[in-house]
């Protein structure tokens, strides 16, 4: 099988990978750039535990080829920190008691950063819309809607 | 067969420089090619063994793929690879093509809309495309590009069966035409799903209405199905009930019952083909009176 080139910028760092054909982002994200945030879950776009930013919008990683992330900018859950600390969804997530086993929140944390990128202040039911690919088995959704009303807030 | 970690067969990957090129691929018989946008019905299939085609063809970056152009005669052009999201709220077609905005924002989750295409869905001809039955009472046209050749396909023809088009081997959707539609025109998309976590459709309903003043009752109804039939439905015959006569709730619950003849539905693990059938009566019922509503509040 074919091999190809990529030059992408993950979390602000240029990166060069030689992928195959078949490989998704998610698994080039994960065994190439050692980046296990974004996890593999259903496979098929539906739990989206798998979410990261291309080039501003969340995507379901296991369902974007490697390849076609050729030029792209990905943001990763890694990439949401920096040397300031956490970012505030992260802040109140943790403040608000919105995770527990920890396997969803890359992913959801990634969709609700999109959302107040695009939308600073957004209702309880565009909160729950841009949320609704992102399953959760353990908190039941509310305490990660408060977390993101907390962090809409804290601006 | 080998397969990496992230589950997908093996497989060639071509960025084509050109659609003329890409058909070229399709159309070697060599090769099992084909094309797609976003992947989020191709790799899911190819994952679950139903697909293993040996080149993916990749289009999206090539001119025109991503335009969405309102013309001046109030056509409009949509690109195959334009996401559902771009779709949705591009501001030519939340204005004056609502219903293909609420069609496109009916589907999956919002990071699955940034990736999946109406090409793909038109393409993947799943009888559940919610995007479908917009395109069928919006009138769509799909242009097909094979080598220099292009033709346009309406919409009511496109549909064969279940995963089954009437594109030709190597013939390629590259963009998606909508008339203008008519004056003063009111539509709706209701979609009944299993959850509100963006599940396919059970039953799918779009009902476009316009006021007319050559129809005896004044007004015009287009009414299309999803998911009740092997291939998305218009039902032509709810246009001529409801041009008839003078509209009331009776005409509308004659239309609603006409739609529910006209549907094939199947059982399968989202409903039963009895509780879909009288899904359909319902929510045809449901959508004309609320087209209509509107309807008598703008006009
Ligand atoms: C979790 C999940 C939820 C979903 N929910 C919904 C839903 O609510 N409603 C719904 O309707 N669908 C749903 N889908 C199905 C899918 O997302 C849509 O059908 C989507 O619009 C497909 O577009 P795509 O660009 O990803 O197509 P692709 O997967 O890239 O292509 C689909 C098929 O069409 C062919 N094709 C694509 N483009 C062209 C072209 N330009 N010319 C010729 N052939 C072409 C491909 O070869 C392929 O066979 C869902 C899918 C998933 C995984």
């Amino acid at each position: 099988m074919t091999t190809h080139k990529i030059a992408l910028t993950v979390n602000g760092i240029q990166e060069q990978v030689e992928v195959p054909s078949n490989m998704t982002l998610l698994t080039m994200l994960r065994e190439r750039l050692g980046l296990t945030g974004a996890k593999n879950g259903c496979a098929a776009g539906e739990c989206g535990a798998c979410t990261v930013m291309m080039n501003g919008e969340p995507v379901n990683s296991c369902l974007v080829l490697a390849v076609e992330a050729e030029g792209a900018e990905i943001v990763t859950v890694e990439g949401l920190s920096n040397e300031n600390g956490l970012d505030g969804l992260q802040e109140a997530m943790i403040e608000v008691t919105g995770t527990q086993c920890g396997f969803c929140p890359p992913g959801g944390l990634i969709s609700a950063r999109a959302l107040l990128d695009r939308n600073p202040s957004p209702s309880e039911d565009e909160i729950k819309d841009a949320l609704r690919g992102n399953l959760c088995r353990c908190t039941g959704y509310v305490r990660i809607l408060e977390s993101v009303k907390q962090a809409a807030k804290g601006g | 067969m080998e397969v990496v970690s992230s589950g997908l067969p093996e497989f060639e990957y071509i960025h084509a420089e050109s659609i003329e090129q890409a058909s070229t691929f399709l159309l070697d018989e060599s090769k099992d090619s084909r094309l797609f946008m976003g992947g989020t019905d191709l790799f899911v299939q190819m994952r679950a063994g139903a697909r293993s085609p040996s080149l993916l063809v990749d289009v999206k970056h090539l001119p025109g793929m991503n335009d969405i152009q309102l013309k001046p005669d109030g056509s409009l052009h949509v690109g195959a690879a334009v996401n559902l999201n771009a779709l949705a709220r591009h501001e030519d077609v939340a204005e004056h093509y609502a219903l293909l905005a609420e069609a496109a924002q009916s589907v999956g989750s919002y990071q699955l809309r940034s990736r999946a295409t109406m090409g793909g869905n038109l393409c993947n001809a799943s009888p559940a495309a919610d995007t479908a039955p917009a395109a069928l009472v919006l009138g769509a046209r799909l242009i097909a590009q094979s080598g220099k050749d292009e033709r346009s396909i309406p919409v009511e023809a496109f549909f064969l069966g279940p995963g089954e088009t009437a594109l030709q081997r190597g013939e390629i959707l590259t963009r998606i035409e909508f008339p203008s539609p008519p004056k003063r025109s009111v539509g709706r998309y209701l979609k009944l799903g299993r959850n509100a976590a963006g599940d396919l459709a059970i039953v799918g309903v779009a009902v476009l209405g316009f006021p007319d003043d050559e129809a005896p009752s004044g007004y015009r109804f287009r009414l299309a199905l999803s998911s009740v039939a092997p291939t998305p439905l218009l039902v032509p015959e709810v246009e001529n009930i409801l041009s008839g006569e003078t509209m009331n709730d009776e005409r509308i619950q004659a239309a609603a019952r006409t739609a529910q003849q006209a549907a094939k539905p199947i059982d399968d693990v989202r409903a039963t083909a009895d509780y879909r059938s009288a899904m359909v009566e319902v929510y045809a019922r449901r959508a004309l009176k609320a087209v209509w509503a509107a309807l008598r509040r703008d006009n």
